[in-house]
């Protein structure tokens, strides 16, 4: 019994320590990780939308949108991103979940009118070579401009307009779904969304 | 004991890679290019000098039957440790290597330098061993992922060389690539170690 208690006590103060050590470096870790991711966050946004001066993030509307298959209330966020006081554009959230490999998540930005401003491709787990080029400049460039009126949101291969990748037509095809789903849901709800702030 | 043998043993003489074997799971897995490779290595090279030393300071506290349980509380809470400052302070290279970083918990060569060697020897050699196998472990993967990113897409370190023609290799980036790459280096290193014995 003393041998069991030797150890259980040794084990027990290294995890302890350990424990210890993890909490006071979370601590000291918590603020500038949250000032990091909302650097990122604001650089996506950014990139998304039109010139802005302020900060989106601070000024967003949140809509609920729907239930997932589990009966769970999803929500969309819609970032606005204003110059001189004027809305200039919104920037949302879609996710891809019919990618080649995982979710693909795309920050999507669009001008009042509902025309795509930008995309960026946050997360993507695509095969390297093929299905990740969603994630190069050419490929991003093609939806600028683009709106639910003025072109046919499909790849070229099933009979649209958006380029798809040789030999990987899974990926593109995923991403201009959910960014035609992103758009009509913007259409739907765009009163809501771009009403003035606290209304 | 010299130390100069206790570091310069994993360069090469047992590389954990190309002599041991050890690690497969990061090793296949990231070498996707070289610089994920490089970075890989060196996280795991910091954490490897980390546990080693800690360990090896620790080994008369730490009773034999529960020093396995023990080395994997210390490996992982250095490896939190790391991911949160770099989280932290280092945003790009966080970004960059994000997803590896909880992989080296599971990299076996960090506990089987705790236990072969960090668990029975000094504080100074089990600091150089760490060093010395965390950076023959960096340099096999550099090695890997050059040649797969060379050889796959026609780049190295994202630099195109071979000019847009090159018609990428994709069996080299995908998956089945690390097993083939690896392979080949293997028995080049072997070809090379028994021409010299």
């Amino acid at each position: 019994m003393r041998e069991i208690g030797r150890l259980v006590v040794a084990l027990t103060l290294i995890a302890v320590i350990s424990g210890l050590i993890l909490a006071v470096v979370e601590g000291m870790t918590r603020e500038p990780i949250a000032a990091q991711r909302r650097l990122e966050m604001l650089k996506a946004l950014r990139a998304v939308l039109p010139p802005i001066d302020n900060e989106p993030d601070t000024d967003a509307v949140t809509l609920p949108a729907g239930k997932n298959a589990k009966g769970l209330e999803l929500q969309r966020t819609f970032f606005r991103g204003r110059h001189q006081g004027a809305l200039a554009g919104v920037a949302f959230r879609v996710t891809a979940p019919d990618g080649y490999s995982g979710n693909i998540e795309i920050m999507v930005g669009v001008d009042p009118g509902g025309a795509v401003a930008g995309i960026e491709i946050l997360t993507q787990s695509e095969t390297p070579g093929l299905g990740n080029k969603i994630s190069e400049a050419g490929f991003k460039a093609q939806f600028r401009g683009k709106s639910l009126d003025n072109a046919d949101w499909r790849v070229k291969k099933d009979g649209g307009q958006f380029d798809q990748i040789t030999g990987a037509t899974i990926s593109p095809r995923a991403v201009v779904k959910a960014v035609r789903g992103g758009l009509e849901f913007f259409r739907e709800h765009r009163a809501e969304i771009i009403a003035p702030k606290g209304t | 004991m010299n130390l100069w043998h206790e570091f310069s043993k994993g360069l090469w003489r047992e590389n954990p890679i190309f002599r041991l074997v050890l690690g497969m799971c990061p090793t296949l897995a990231v070498t996707t290019s070289a610089i994920n490779g490089l970075g890989m290595g060196l996280a795991t090279t910091f954490v490897l000098v980390c546990s080693n030393t800690v360990i090896a300071l620790l080994r008369k506290l730490i009773p034999a039957q529960v020093r396995i349980p023990a080395y994997i509380v210390l490996i992982a809470s250095f490896v939190t440790v790391v991911q949160l400052c770099m989280e932290a302070y280092v945003y790009d290279l966080y970004k960059a290597l994000g997803i590896f970083i909880p992989l080296i918990v599971v990299n076996c060569i960090i506990l089987g330098r705790a236990e072969a060697f960090a668990g029975k020897n000094p504080v100074l050699p089990s600091l150089l061993d760490g060093c010395g196998m965390g950076l023959g472990f960096t340099f096999a993967l550099f090695v890997l992922g050059s040649v797969r990113e060379l050889l796959g897409t026609g780049a190295f370190l994202g630099f195109n060389l071979f000019g847009a023609a090159y018609p990428s290799f994709l069996l080299l980036i995908l998956p089945p690539g690390a097993f083939i790459a690896l392979a080949i280096l293997l028995a080049l290193m072997n070809r090379i170690e028994a021409g010299r014995n």
